[in-house]
This record gives structure tokens, sequence and C-alpha cells, in this order.
């Protein structure tokens, strides 16, 4: 909300200068985002004396002035304003002044062949409202030579922000309340002029929706003439970011930037039979000022008579009973309407205004009678014309809070000091009224709140009340109590893990990417599994809609912007969740963590040749690392199918503890899926799902007792014909648990299938290690050793190789 | 004898020098030391004389012997030296060439600072707590005291789903991480000390909005913690998360719903090399303030619907967000660019896997160490 400190003056006795006023206003808690000051924008600009005004010898529509600015010889200064003539004063921008409208510095010039010094200024130019017709004309005692900002006495400006919980504050008054409580100078309320007006209203107003609007008061003036408003109230509205329309509804718009009362102004002339705030039937339509049509429905309140709805109550008049030129007769509405019903109205239609922001946060019920006899003053004194009687429907909801109050309370949550007496005084200059002590200090006060202070609940409102006059500066620090010793550790297991894990992956030599959790809905199908996914009712565009599945579609889309900039190789990963549905109609967020390899693993180099590029292993590498540093037993760990139909069908697979209970997927990705995401493969990928992993139990410090064995292992070769189809690792698992005690680790160091080999077979060769005990392995132990293990193999239908 | 030996030695010892490989040498052992070599003869001698002769023979021999033996070891050594020196001269590399090498990677801004915010918060005794990021508009707004018709509700941006819970709240995507405050007190009661840092959401998009940010909200209850509980918290933690001592915060009243009073903290900084450079006194010449953080009393309605008495109970929250802390800090200056997952970005703004904050180590990652 912006306001002239010429406004704020009004109502705040005060010597502050502006930036006072400001500091003053950002300690009470109503944030100052900007002050403007016009008489800069002015410099330049001269009250300046048309002497003579003659055609331009090479232009219809230019004149070449005389001007004189009270110095000097007169300058010679070319216009093309048609009000432009001798005797009349105007503004002159000179040379190295800068046009306020348009920031064009204005230098000397020949305008067709004739030389100009300066320029006479329009209304709009200087910004000082919207007109265009022609040059400002000054009345003729304006001295010739000042300084235009200083005739004008243009005023510093303040915006603002005003928080949502005090709409008395949305008014300049009730902001002057403010700072007089915070000591900036004394507070002086409007004068509120008693106007009775002459006979009844003659339009019968009532309130059949006693919910939506409890009351509605109202007058008729007749004879008024709408024309412009006074120019001290245009300068007010102008500094207040209002544009000028007529002088009566420029006088609604004043009595709301002054007090925080919207009103409004009916041409009596349009309506018919009585007016009544009523709710809208379904489908009810009005053209409203913005000239916009809104469709209303059965819970919205409107004022409407025998012809229809004429104003969506509270947020905008409707188009057909606004005031206009011609405009002699007005009916003024003053009403007090039910805030949160304001608030759903103006959703529901998508429909914002300077009333409706400040209805729904809640008027003051007690300032309708002063608001219509403020209104009234305003329209008589510029409009004319002779006001009716007030007439009132319903009445507003006045009563007041009582609080108990103990000002105890201020330090006990305020962690300030703040006197008695002083907490007193400040509550009873922001309008609360402080009931008597009880016996002695330490005893609740009875606090009566001002009705227009709907943010005040409890106690707690009225320690900010106290703190933020005294000022939140006097708050000193005080440090938390702290448990003795060495601080704690705080972290969880999970949180634990998803740190290891993080660390790890990039340790690794990829980089940890944040995507976004919301995806276009065919990249979150194509993950989805049947898995029913969160879908957003207002996404902010298409490409950020389905909570994702899966974390692979995201970096999948950053790995193919990292291709398309050139990158030859892309290693991503990312730690976050997926989302999926969970008891209750709650979600089920999945710790994940999702990664993919892409482009070149190795560059080309001078040692080694091409370019190599990744396969299903390197993110099988990555998948076992990573559940490793997750905790996750991987010497226990199923490889098995079912990646998912994103991966190719041959060349992924997951990795499960027992049957049921996925760690984690890896492989290549499936082609569809590299086309749906259009990125060139192979690309391989793995996800672990870390919520799967389980939590390590009964973490002691100690390990399992252990010393080195004092004799060397042994290795021995074993090389068996297999079937092709059986998996490598089964043999491999079968051969290490051949001597469960003394084999302590078999490799798979070769495998080969073609020539020598029978087709359909394969030759594996396993490197198996030994760890002799007490004393070194006989013959016989090496052989029986041996033996197990051609056993186990040949349970598997594998049969020892020559 | 004796001279006619010494030349013999002589004569041998000479051409054990001047034999320029090691056959030349084995050449000479042989024809000395050999089966048949003279001096292996005269060694023979030995035995056919009397024990007065061989008292004196035998030790001459016996050096005459080593004489020779240790020459020629001492020659072949030198030659060995030299053969080696030779075959090294054609193994040379060019190290110039470039070495492999290994992917670097590394760990995103915003979870390192998640990491140092922990860090900084477990000394003063407040553990990590998470919540759900698809909320229900109960959590997320009602039980923070901000009703269905509540403006500030409106200006939420809010995402929702067309989905409600089992309760008929329809289900959301939470606007900020105070509903981890409710479920904490819900779940644990009080006292409590928490910090929630995560993703959250707002129907917001343009150069310093991104609809998915990042925040972290703090919570400590009790029974007398107060306004400058507050401030010294916020205070210490900013001192301890920038690493300076000159920070300075100014408190102004403001307004949230969740909070009674609120208190919006602005910190003073300057701009260095176009840049905000966090400290100082806002007023002082060439600083400023900058909001920074939202934060209050717990507002006793809140504590109220989080199940807890709030005439026993009272306590601060405060919420601040964390991709503007880690810009502050680490001077990136476009927030998009946190969310694309572009190499380039992150390996230059990234941080070194072994960048983990540690109150010891200081918890902030200056640039150049590591990563």
């Amino acid at each position: 909300m912006k306001f002239s400190l010429d406004w704020l003056r009004e109502y705040l006795e005060t010597d502050a200068s502006v930036q006072q006023v400001a500091d003053a206003l950002n300690a009470i808690g109503h944030e100052v985002e900007g002050i403007e000051n016009p008489a800069e924008k002015l410099a330049g600009f001269k009250v300046a004396e048309v002497l003579t005004a003659g055609p331009h010898p090479d232009a219809d529509k230019l004149q070449v002035l005389s001007v004189s600015t009270g110095e000097g010889d007169p300058l010679q200064v070319v216009c093309g304003a048609p009000n432009a003539r001798a005797g009349m004063k105007g503004v002159l921008g000179l040379p190295g002044a800068v046009v306020p409208a348009n920031g064009m510095e204005l230098r000397k010039s020949q305008i067709r062949g004739v030389e100009s010094n300066g320029m006479m200024c329009s209304v709009r130019e200087l910004e000082l409202g919207d007109e265009h017709d022609g040059i400002i004309e000054l009345p003729g005692d304006a001295p010739v030579g000042a300084d235009f900002a200083e005739y004008h006495s243009a005023s510093p400006i303040i915006d603002v922000a005003i928080t949502p919980d005090r709409p008395d504050c949305m008014g300049v008054m009730g902001i002057a309340r403010d700072l007089a409580a915070a000591g900036l100078g004394m507070f002086k309320p409007a004068d509120v002029p008693q106007i009775d007006g002459d006979g009844a209203c003659p339009v019968e107003i009532r309130t059949d929706d006693a919910e939506g609007c409890p009351a509605f008061y109202g007058r008729v003036i007749r004879g008024v003439a709408n024309g412009s408003s006074p120019a001290w109230m245009q300068r007010r509205l102008i500094d207040a970011g209002q544009r000028p329309i007529s002088a009566l509804v420029d006088c609604t718009n004043y009595l709301m930037l002054a007090f925080g009362r919207p009103a409004h102004v009916y041409d009596l002339a349009k309506l018919s039979g009585a007016v009544v705030a009523r709710r809208a039937q379904d489908g009810e339509r009005v053209l409203a000022l913005n000239e916009k049509t809104y469709t209303l429905d059965d819970s919205m309140t409107v004022i409407a008579d025998d012809n229809g709805v004429h104003d969506i109550a509270g947020i905008m008049g409707g188009e057909d009973s606004g005031v206009t030129d011609g405009t002699s007769d007005v009916l003024l509405e003053i009403a007090f309407f039910d805030p949160p019903r304001i608030g759903v109205t103006g959703r529901k239609l998508g429909l914002t205004s300077d009333a409706r922001t400040r209805f729904e946060r809640g008027v003051d019920p007690e300032f309708l009678d002063q608001g219509l006899a403020l209104l009234t003053d305003l329209i008589v004194r510029t409009c004319g014309g002779a006001p009716s009687e007030a007439v009132r429907a319903g009445s507003p909801p006045v009563e007041r809070k009582v609080l108990q109050f103990n000002p105890a309370r201020t330090a006990k949550l305020g962690g300030i000091d703040v006197p008695e007496d002083r907490q007193r005084a400040i509550l009873t200059s922001l309008d609360f009224e402080v009931g008597d002590p009880g016996s002695g200090p330490g005893q609740a006060w009875q606090v009566t709140c001002p009705a227009r202070r709907h943010d005040i609940e409890g106690p707690a409102d009225l320690v900010e009340e106290v703190v933020r006059i005294e000022g939140l500066d006097k708050v000193a620090s005080v440090p938390l109590s702290r448990v003795p010793g060495v601080a704690r550790p705080t972290a969880t297991p999970e949180q634990l893990v998803q740190r290891r894990v993080r660390r790890a992956a990039a340790s690794r030599g990829l980089h940890e990417a944040v995507t976004w959790s919301f995806l276009p809905v065919p990249d979150a199908e194509h993950f989805a599994d049947g898995e029913q996914l969160w879908v957003l009712d207002n996404p902010i565009s298409e490409d950020l809609k389905a909570m994702r599945p899966s974390l692979l579609p995201g970096l999948l889309r950053a790995a193919r912007r990292a291709t398309d900039r050139g990158a030859a190789s892309v290693r991503l990963f990312e730690v976050g969740r997926r989302y999926f549905r969970g008891a209750n109609g709650h979600s089920d967020e999945r710790a994940t963590l999702g990664l993919v390899l892409a482009g070149d693993k190795t560059p080309r180099g001078w040692a080694n040749g091409k370019a190599q590029g990744f396969d299903a292993y390197d993110a099988k590498a990555e998948a076992l690392a990573l559940l490793e540093a997750a905790g996750a037993p991987v010497d226990n760990l199923m490889v098995m199918g079912e990646a998912g139909a994103q991966f190719h069908p041959g060349q992924s697979a997951t990795l499960r503890l027992g049957p049921k209970k996925v760690l984690a997927r890896f492989g290549a990705l499936h082609p569809a899926t590299l086309k749906a995401f259009d990125i060139e493969g192979p690309v391989v990928a793995a996800e672990i799902f870390l919520d799967a992993i389980p939590a390590k139990k009964n973490a002691e410090f100690a390990r399992s007792t252990y010393s080195p064995p004092a004799l060397q292992p042994v290795t021995r070769d074993f090389a068996f014909l297999v079937d092709s189809a059986l998996p490598a690792g089964d043999l491999n698992k079968a051969v290490r648990g051949a001597d469960k005690q003394r084999i302590v680790d078999a490799r798979i160091f070769d495998r080969f299938d073609g020539q020598g080999v029978p087709e359909g077979k394969t030759s594996l060769a396993l490197e198996v290690t030994l760890q002799p005990g007490e004393k070194s392995f006989t013959d016989e132990e090496l052989k029986a050793i041996s033996d197990a293990v051609v056993k186990a193999a040949q349970k598997l239908g594998a049969e020892l190789r020559a | 004898m004796s001279t006619e030996h010494e030349a013999k030695i002589t004569e041998t010892l000479e051409r054990l020098h001047a034999a320029e490989n090691t056959d030349a040498v084995e050449a000479i052992r042989v024809e000395a030391l050999g089966k048949q070599g003279w001096l292996n003869a005269l060694m023979k001698t030995l035995g056919k004389m009397s024990p007065e002769e061989r008292q004196i023979e035998g030790p001459r021999l016996q050096g005459m012997r080593a004489r020779v033996s240790e020459a020629i070891e001492d020659r072949k050594e030198v030659l060995e030296a030299a053969a080696l020196e030779a075959r090294l001269a054609t193994e040379v590399l060019d190290l110039t060439l470039p070495a492999p090498q290994a992917p670097r990677g590394s760990v995103h801004p915003v979870s390192q600072v998640m990491d140092e915010l922990a860090e900084i918060f477990a000394d003063l005794g407040f553990a990590v707590a998470t919540g759900p990021e698809i909320e229900d508009e109960w959590h997320n707004f009602t039980a923070l005291n901000m009703a269905e018709t509540h403006p500030a509700r409106a200006e939420h941006d809010t995402f929702y789903f067309p989905d409600r819970d089992a309760d008929g709240n329809r289900m959301l995507l939470r606007t900020h991480t105070s509903p981890v405050q409710i479920r904490t007190m819900v779940g644990e009661g009080a006292p409590v000390r928490i910090i929630a840092p995560g993703r959250t959401y707002r129907s917001d998009s343009d150069a310093t909005h991104t609809p998915m940010f990042h925040q972290i909200e703090g919570l400590a209850i009790d029974r007398d913690i107060h306004l400058g509980h507050l401030k010294w918290t916020l205070e210490t933690f900013l001192k301890a998360f920038f690493e300076r001592d000159d920070i300075v915060l100014r408190l102004r009243p403001s307004y949230f719903p969740f909070t009674e009073p609120s208190v919006e903290v602005d910190v003073g900084y300057s701009t260095e090399g176009g840049r905000r450079v966090v400290g100082g006194h806002g007023d002082a010449d060439g600083h400023a303030w900058m909001e920074l953080l939202g934060s209050g009393m717990v507002n006793p309605r809140v504590i109220a619907a989080a199940g807890l008495d709030p005439d026993e109970w009272q306590g601060f929250a405060f919420g601040c967000g964390i991709d503007r802390l880690a810009m502050l800090k680490y001077g990136m200056n476009d927030l998009r660019a946190f969310f694309d997952g572009d190499s380039r970005w992150l390996s230059h703004y990234g941080f070194s896997p072994f960048d983990q904050p540690t109150l010891s180590g200081g918890v902030g990652a200056p640039k150049g160490v590591g990563a």
C-alpha cells in the first residue's frame, strides 16, 4: 500500500522525516518496500510563463513560444500543445531534466529548423495524472521561476506491505494510529461530520442474507455533478497508485485508502425497486466494472435490485449501475460482509480487488456510520448534491473481545521486561481498554480489544503488541540450555544411510543432481509399473505434473540435456523420494538412489584406443558398491530378473535379499525407453531402494575378534563345462559353498564358448582361494577339497574340463 | 715364485678392469678360478706342501684368490649396472602423456548445506526430523492456524491433488516444512528440538522462484523458551553457518498464522564484486538488510492443534530457504540451475565427497580444497 507523507500527516502530527517514518514502520511490523521522492523526479522543471506564442514557420501544428523563467532572457521553446498561448503559466523542462514518464533527457534541439530550449510539459509527462490533451496550465499566481517540485509541494511516498492480519492498517489513518503508539507523533483521528440529511432515503435497503451481509447502510444523494475530482484528492490518489476516474468513484477510493473502508456508489437512475443484499442464484450473471462477466452461484452474496445483480458483494461493483459523467442521483452503500465468504467467493471467481483484500481480512465493524458520513461529506464537497437521511439494514458484529492478560506474560513469552505501566500505555495507545489490575502486581488485566483488531485472539497477541511497539531490538539474546558434555548424535539410521550412499556415489565419480519431484505424465507413466500415480490438479505446466514413481526419468532428461550440449560422458545420481499410494489416502514416499550412466565410460586414448561405452556390468558395479555403502549384506544378495519393462530384458537384473525383497535394480535401458526419452544408447541405470535395506541392529563398536592367519592362502583353478543357460553366478555360489570353512573365495576369471566347446555349452574357469588353518594342507586335504568343488559343480550339471 | 704370482695377479686384475662385458669377465674367472684355472691349480699344490710351508703359502694363495674373486664381483657389478643403465635408457616413457583418469563426482550444494545445518544444529541439541511431501491440508494449513478461508492460505500458491485422505482432507504438495512441526509434536510430544529440512513446493516460477525448492524448519518447544532464545539460536546458527562473527540480525515484527508474536529476520550484508556478502550491520556504510527468514513464537493454537497444552508448553519456530542459504554462502546466482542436473554446473559448484562437514574441521567447505 502506497501513501504520501502529506496524507499521513493529516492523521499524525509529527516532525519526523520520511526516513524516520519508514524506520518506525519497519520497527513496528509494517515493512517498507520503497520510498519514492517525487521531488527528485521533478528536478529541472520550473514554473514558467509563456510571453509570446507564434506559428512555427515550417509546421502547422507547432508553435514557437517565448518563455520566461524569471531570470535571464526569455527562452525560445517549440511546442505542439493546442492550449499553449501567450500569458499562460505552465511547467518548463530545461535541458538536462529527465521526463519522468519516459526517462528521456531534455536537450537543446532544432525542431524543424527552429531552436528549442526545453519542453512545456503535460500532466502525463510528469506522471501527475493521465491527461495529455495539452500542457499543464498553472494558476495565475504561480511564482515564475520557482522549482515546480516545490510549487507542487510533491510529498515523499511510502510503499508499505501490510500483513494480512492488519486490515485496520489498510488505510492511512490506521497506520497513523500505529505510528503514534510507537511514539512518532500525535494521532489525529479524522473529524467525522454530523450529516443528518433531508428526508427519508427514497430507496428501500434490505439484507436478506444476514450471514453473508449482516449490515447494509446507505443513503441517497440527489443532484450531484460528477466530473473530475479536485486536484488535492487526485494528487493523493495518484501518490497511492490509484488512477483518478471520476469524482464519485474517486471519493469511494479516497475513503477506502484513508480509512481502509470500501464503499460503493450506484447510479440511482439505473436501479429499480428495493436494493437487497441476498444470495446469488446459481448461474446468475453479472457484468462487473472490469468489463468481465461473472457467473455466480448460491454461496455468493450480491447486492441486487428488481432487475438483477449490481454488485458482487464486497468484491466488485456492476457495470450497469456504475456512475457516469451524467449521473445526478446516487445511492451510497456501506456494508459489512462476512470475511470468510468474501474470500471464498473471490477465489471461486478468481477475482481480486482492493475491496476484497480489505473485506476478506475484516474491516472495522464499528466504522459503518462514520464511513457513511465521511463519504457523504466527500461527495457533497466535491460534487454537490443533497443527502437524504441514512438508512440502515441489519447490524454489524461489534462485540468486543475481552481478554485476561497477565503482564508477566510479556517477559515469559517475549523475553523482554517491560514495566507494567509502559505495557498499559502501549495497549491504551492502540485503543485497547485496559481494566484496573486486581489486587496488586502480577494480577491479570481485563483487556477489551477494539473491534477492528480481528487479529487479537489471546494473550500471545497482546504480548506481540507490547513487544513490537517497545521494540524487538530490545529483546536480548539468551542462550538455549544445553545438555552437559559433548553434543549427542542426532542422525537417524535412515539419514546416515543417505549420507553414506551420497558420498559413496560422489566418490565413485558420479555427480549428484537434484531434479524435479514432478514429471510430465508420459515420463511418469513409462516408469509407473502399474502403480497409481499422484497427478496434480493444478500443475504449473504439463512438464511438472505427475509425482515421480522412479528417479530415473528425471535423470534421463538431465542426461539428454547434457548430450544435447555435447557432453561425451554423463554420470549422474540423485538421492530422493519416489511417491506411491499409502494408507488412508496418504502418500508412501520411499527413499531411493537413482543413477544413470550414458555416453563414454572411458574416452578414446593414446593407450587404450577407442572410447568405451557403459554396459550393464558398470551399472551392477555401482549398485553393489552403493548397496555395500548403505550397509546391505551384499554377499547374500541374489541376482534375479524382473528389473522392469524399462530395462533391456536380457541385460538387466534385480538384487534381492530373499526372493521377494528387491534392494536394487540395474542394467541397460530398453531401446523403447531410450526412444521415449529421445536419448542415444547405450544408457545404463540403477536404482537402489534405500527403504528396503534392512536396518542394522545392535550396532556395537567392537568388531568380531580376528587375527590374520599365519599361513598363506593357496589358489586352485578349476574349469567346468556348463549349460550355456546356467547363470555363472550359480556355479560360483555352488563352488564357494563347497567347503565353507576352507574356501574363502571363488572367482570366475574366464568364460568361453565357441571353438573347442560343444554347442550349447560354456566353459567357465574359477580361481578358488583356500585358507589353511594351523597347518599347511596335505595333498589328501587338497584332493578332498577339489573333489568337493567338483561335486558341488556337478550338481549344477557342470563337468570338470580335463 | 711369489713375484711370478704377483705379476700374474696384476695382469689378471688389469684384464678384469679392461673387460667390457660379463662374458669376458666370466672367461677370466674360468681361466683363474675354474676347475682348470691357474689359481685353482696353485691351490691344489698346497696339499703336497709340508705343514710349515702350508702355513705360509696357504694364507698367501687364499689372499690371491680372494683378490681375484673380489675383482671379478666388482667388475661384474659395474658391468651389470652399466647394462641396466643402457637398458633403462631404451625404456623411456613420455610422461607428459595423460595418465588414465578417474571420473570425479560431486555432492549437490543442497545436500552439502543440509549436512552442514544438521551438524550445526546437532551441537545445539536439534535432531533432524522429516515428514511427507505429499501432505494433507490439515497438517499443511489447518493445524498451523490457517483455516480454509484464511487469506494467507490462498497466498501459498498451493499445488493440489484431486485426491482426499480418509478424513476428507484435500491432498497437496506441502508449501512449507512447517507440517513437520505438527507431526513431531503429535508424535513425540514435548519438550522437543528439531530441524526439518526438505523439499517444498509452490506454484510459482520466475527468475528467483522455482516450483520446487528447499526449506529448513526449526522448532524448539519447552516450558520457558522465549523470543530471546529464538534470537540467540538464529544468531548462533548463522554465525556458525557463515563462519563469521560479524553477523548482525534485525528482527522485525511480522505476521505468520502459525506464530505469535511473529518475527521477520533480516541480516546485514554488503555487496562485493556484484555479490552479496553476509556480515556487518545493515545500516553501516555500504551495507543493507536482506530478508533471510521468518520466525516467531509458536502460536498457542498450533500447540493445541498438535495435542499439547499451550498453557504449559511454548517455544519458537523458524523457516528459511536452503537454496538461498547455499547461494549466499557459496556464491551461486541462479536458482534454476540447482535443478537442471547440468554436470558442468555440478562439477563447478558441487562438493567433494570428502567435504563431510564436521565441527572440528569447520562445517563449511572452502573453495579450492578437495573437489
